[in-house]
């Protein structure tokens, strides 16, 4: 077994009993990276220079606490202090962050290594990274399929052992339908539980922080160091973070899981469906109670979210217009000129798309058709939750409707491309944490078991997520980095 | 319902995005076709919900009124396009 191989936990094991430093393990996931990021493409920046400069002072003290010396990837949507920031855009090509991410800077504080910045779509939209401005990542477990999105480098990097866990974003699926479709634990807390202050904004009332790991150990340990409580966003709750490790207990006995009827309908492959109801047998077996419950509004979440979200876009995006930073065209002759002319050379169709649509939502006269509707079915949504949580701890869902797709096979036509989120979408519009683990295999393609739990609820998914993997066996396998 | 070139250059307008005759032909359909999408909204009945624009009850969040130190400008204005004697600089307004 190689040390990049190797699981978060394993490594602070194999650290505190001294039988390796953290220069070692870092040399070894840039081994790793030199040898395979050819073919996966998960990396818009690798900082193996600062990584290893890191790493020794990391061994010079000797204090291998909690994440010291374990290397990690950032989605290219942290901040990072001196360390070229793109937001997958041309727009911030050129784009270095005089700060840090509060989420980084924590795992920063903890002495975890950054290896690197991480692909993903432009401005965290799209469901495959193919909206990166600079290339595609690829899935490892078939490079001619596409990783998902829109942490899809994030994704890619932890299932093909680049590094041992990394964060991403997730606003309406981009942590979990990646971590399904490469076939490893992704985590959406609930919105509030992570600060987002230095994440460049998508849809401020959707966005959330979230993690990327090999397995749900990991996924605990990193997720109680960057939740709770930050002055600098005034969304993030200031609630208790548990100490997620104290869930794995591996005991489901009496708890009460419901699957929604709605989500194994919306065209789900029937392959996806098998395995999710042999995963809830499964459940069974080990003493939780299972049933089928309703979520009547399912099917509207996602044109609502597709009002919402492009809203908040079109605002939060009016801030590139070429004069604080990022790109500009020297051409244009009037100020407003400037504007337009910059972010049309600087934001890629998809983003362009969005903002119209959202603009358009917001505009006189449209108001209230769109935006206002959207916002009362959102409500519609998240009191669908609410009650299906009075009488239950955990909701089990398939992630994503398909398994990865080839490259290029669904850019034609937005809405096709934005069908991929059908699953993942309601989470968000209802604020709620989300799980994707993985719990079986079509044609050798993961599929991932979406796990959806009450507010600030988290511990209560690590604890089903735990008890699935531990008696199953699909979180150990490992892509072969071929073509299928 | 179609948008009409008028709209969708009103929408970039707005979007302050400069776009090409065949940008406005391929973004007016696309967005027609969303915004299609997006009518299927109208069958649920809504009159009497309370739209949901926060997930989380929050409201104000003040804090005290002590100046900090700021980032020094020379590390803001390095991603500057433009910058002048520590100003941003931009074409001519007036």
């Amino acid at each position: 077994m190689e040390l990049y191989e190797l699981t978060v936990h394993e490594l602070q094991e194999r650290l505190s009993r001294r039988e390796i430093c953290s220069q070692e393990i870092v040399k070894s996931n840039f081994l790793r990276i030199h040898d395979v990021e050819d073919k996966v493409k998960a990396f818009l920046t690798l900082t193996e220079e600062l990584a290893l400069q890191k790493a020794q002072e990391v061994d010079k003290v000797g204090n291998y606490q909690s994440i010291a010396g374990i290397p990690m990837g950032l989605k290219d949507i942290f901040c990072t202090r001196g360390v070229k920031t793109t937001c997958g855009s041309k727009i911030l090509a050129n784009f270095v962050p005089p700060y840090d991410s509060t989420a980084s800077s924590r795992l920063n504080e903890q002495q975890g290594v950054l290896v690197g910045k991480l692909n993903m779509d432009e401005f965290a939209m799209g469901s495959s990274t193919e909206n990166s401005a600079f290339f595609a990542t690829r899935n490892p477990w078939d490079l001619e399929r596409v990783p998902g999105g829109s942490s899809g480098g994030s994704a890619a990097a932890v299932a093909a052992c680049e590094v041992p866990f990394a964060l991403g974003t997730d606003t309406g699926g981009s942590i979990r339908q990646p971590a399904s479709f490469c076939g490893i634990v992704g985590m959406k807390p609930t919105y509030g539980r992570v600060s987002r202050w230095g994440v460049i904004a998508f849809a401020s009332s959707l966005d959330q922080v979230g993690v990327f790991s090999r397995d749900v150990r990991d996924c605990a340990l990193i997720m109680k160091i960057i939740a709770g409580h930050d002055s600098l966003d005034s969304t993030s709750a200031d609630i208790e973070v548990p100490d997620y490790t104290a869930f794995l207990d591996g005991n489901v006995k009496g708890l009460r899981i419901a699957y929604p009827r709605e989500y194994f309908q919306q065209g789900v492959d029937d392959a996806i469906k098998e395995a999710i109801k042999k995963a809830l047998l499964k459940y069974e077996e080990l003493g939780a109670i299972v049933e089928e419950v309703s979520l009547p509004h399912s099917e509207y979440a996602l044109p609502a979210y597709y009002l919402v979200a492009p809203a908040e876009a079109s605002a939060n995006l009016a801030r590139y217009d070429g004069v604080r930073y990022g790109h500009r065209d020297f051409e244009a002759g009037s100020v407003v000129e400037m504007f337009s002319q910059s972010r049309a050379q600087g934001f890629g169709d998809e983003v362009k798309r969005r903002i119209m649509l959202g603009a358009y939502a917001l505009s006189s006269g449209y108001y209230d058709a769109y935006y206002l509707k959207a916002l009362k079915v959102r409500r519609l949504i998240a009191n669908d939750f609410d009650m299906v949580f009075k009488d239950f701890d955990v909701i089990v869902s398939p992630t994503t409707p398909s398994t990865a797709f080839k490259i290029g096979e669904q850019s034609g036509d937005p809405l096709t491309l934005y069908m991929n989120d059908i699953l993942t979408v309601p989470v968000n519009m209802a604020g709620l944490p989300g799980m994707s683990i993985p719990c079986g295999f079509d044609r050798g393609l993961p599929i991932g078991m979406q796990l959806i739990g009450r507010a600030f609820d988290e511990g209560t998914l690590f604890k089903a997520a735990y008890a699935f993997e531990q008696n199953t066996d699909f979180y150990t396998m490992k892509p072969t980095l071929g073509v299928k | 319902m179609a948008l009409t070139i008028k709209e969708v250059e009103h929408v970039a307008m707005l979007a302050r995005l400069t776009l090409s005759d065949d940008e406005k032909l391929r973004f007016g359909e696309q967005l027609s076709s969303i915004l299609n999408y997006a009518d299927s909204l109208n069958v649920l009945p809504t009159d009497d919900v309370e739209p949901l624009t926060h997930i989380l009850p929050v409201h104000n969040v003040f804090r005290a009124d002590e100046a900090r130190p700021g980032m020094p400008r020379e590390e803001i204005l390095a991603n500057a396009p433009q910058a002048e004697e520590g100003q941003y600089k931009v074409p001519k307004i007036m």
